[in-house]
């Protein structure tokens, strides 16, 4: 049994913390059970924080990927960016002010 | 000679170009500036168009706002070399520089949600960021017999971010007035999760839209407006009718810099935060809305990350280390209607606090809190922007926020 540091509403703190397996728990938690399609998404947004420094937002993951913002919301339905970042273990993305 | 070329003359650029003017040397540095147009536009004017029964005078010729020594060429960008280090017009011409700023702003693009743009543009489908589209809701609004006002944001960041939130406490204010508010619903529709995005703001501005019976729609992300049925879809298949909508349509950068490798999914420059530097080219530096900084698209921000820049980019060009460092400082004033308003003040760190503001000898204001004041300090504002800000003067309010008469509230936030 590992330790994962969270915050408030769930979203993990350390960057390095996260695998492949733990997704798989955190999307189950949401009701996803992770596809291909997802996958796709998800790695996208770990490969682009360390370098872009910020949670990636839909409109970029979706430009980004090629998938289009509908599938992305088909994939994590209700609130996808938010979803996604869950998964991958990231930040909850801040819309800016 | 050396060669700095700006592009754009808006907020940012004007500022920078003169605060630079003055401090590098006239026979060692060039400076050119390029803009599509020859006239600056006062944007924070536009909020007020729509309530007003006169338009106001909210131009400027930029040529004017300069200072004397620096080259101001009009033309559209057509692309942008950052390899040879040039700046292709439109028109065919070609500008070589050692050191680019870009300060291209960001803009609204209608032509990006489908069925905005259309034969309902500017009749049922309205903007207010622009001066056309701020006079085309001005007659709406005083024709409008009544029905669904839906104010909307298409997705951010939008520049200046509170100003949908502003226009919807004016209007709700314009229809009481008038003895109409009774016949008018009004609904917020809005991609985020609450009527703002900092924790403590958006309770306190959610209180006041809930006081005045506005009603809120949020995680609303448009996939498209079916016009004829006058109604905005949701990506996720949710459906708003209207009866008149103003939209805030995607806010983008330049094209040209999408289109030369230099912007970001919706052509904003990536610079490191605290210099505004660009990642891609030491060289290349993009100030004010054009940048990918974590923070309000506001002039406020332009204002104190240029202050920081220029220290910056005169110890660069000096091939000196950059020592000064912006830490995200915005201040907006929010309009809320009736001769009032509040002011906001936070960084990249700390969201938005009550308490007060202090200004110097003009005493201080009140964070978060509606108070006639802050409704003066907005309006008192457009004199300051032309004759102190543009011209690149100090102005009596620190660069950095401070904490001081800030607090963090409990649970609750008290007006």
């Amino acid at each position: 049994m590992t330790t994962i540091h969270v915050d408030s509403e769930g979203f993990l703190t350390e960057y390095g913390e996260w695998s492949e397996d733990l997704a798989a728990e955190l999307a189950a938690r949401i009701g996803i059970e992770l596809t291909d399609e997802h996958w796709k998404a998800i790695r996208f947004l770990r490969a682009d924080y360390p370098s872009h420094g910020e949670t990636a937002t839909l409109r970029r993951v979706s430009v980004l990927t090629g998938m289009p913002i509908k599938q992305l919301f088909t994939l994590f339905p209700g609130k996808p960016a938010k979803k996604m970042a869950y998964v991958a273990g990231l930040p909850k993305p801040r819309g800016c002010v | 000679m050396r060669r700095l070329v700006i592009l754009g003359a808006g907020t940012a650029g004007t500022m920078v170009a003169n605060k630079l003017r003055r401090r590098l040397a006239l026979d060692e540095w060039q400076i050119t500036v390029i803009d599509r147009d020859p006239e600056h536009l006062y944007q924070p004017g536009l909020l007020f168009v729509p309530f007003e029964p006169e338009p106001p005078d909210l131009l400027k010729s930029r040529r004017g706002l300069l200072r004397r020594g620096i080259q101001l060429l009009i033309g559209e960008v057509g692309a942008l070399d950052t390899e040879n280090k040039t700046v292709r017009l439109a028109d065919g011409g070609v500008v070589g520089y050692d050191y680019l700023v870009i300060a291209t702003g960001t803009s609204p693009r209608p032509d990006q949600t489908p069925g905005m743009l259309g034969p309902q543009w500017h009749r049922s489908i309205h903007d207010f960021y622009t001066y056309d589209g701020a006079l085309a809701v001005r007659d709406a609004l005083q024709s409008f017999p009544g029905g669904r006002l839906v104010v909307h944001v298409v997705d951010q960041p939008i520049k200046c971010p509170v100003a949908p939130l502003e226009f919807t406490f004016l209007a709700e204010a314009f229809f009481r007035r008038r003895g109409m508010r009774d016949q008018v619903e009004i609904v917020y529709v809005t991609p985020l999760d609450g009527a703002f995005t900092k924790p403590v703001a958006s309770r306190f501005l959610g209180r006041l839209l809930d006081e005045r019976k506005i009603a809120v729609e949020t995680d609303f992300l448009v996939e498209r407006i079916d016009a004829e049925r006058k109604t905005l879809v949701s990506y996720d298949e949710r459906e708003i009718g209207y009866d008149l909508l103003v939209t805030v349509p995607l806010n983008m950068g330049a094209d040209f810099l999408g289109d030369s490798g230099l912007g970001d999914e919706l052509n904003y420059v990536p610079v490191d935060k605290r210099t505004l530097q660009s990642i891609a080219h030491p060289d290349v530096f993009a100030v004010g809305d054009a940048n990918d900084l974590p923070t309000s698209k506001a002039g406020s921000v332009a204002h104190f990350s240029s202050e920081i820049f220029v220290e910056n980019f005169l110890q660069y060009v000096d091939g000196r280390a950059m020592t000064h460092r912006f830490d995200g400082h915005a201040n907006c004033f929010v309009e809320t209607g009736d001769g009032k308003g509040l002011l906001i003040d936070f960084n990249y760190d700390t969201e938005p606090l009550p308490g007060r503001y202090p200004l110097g000898r003009l005493g201080p204001l009140s964070l978060l809190r509606e108070t006639k004041a802050n409704h003066w300090g907005k309006l008192a504002f457009r004199w300051i922007y032309w004759h102190l800000l543009l011209p690149g003067r100090r102005l009596p309010v620190p660069n950095k926020m401070s904490m001081t008469g800030k607090h963090r509230p409990g649970e609750e936030v008290r007006p």
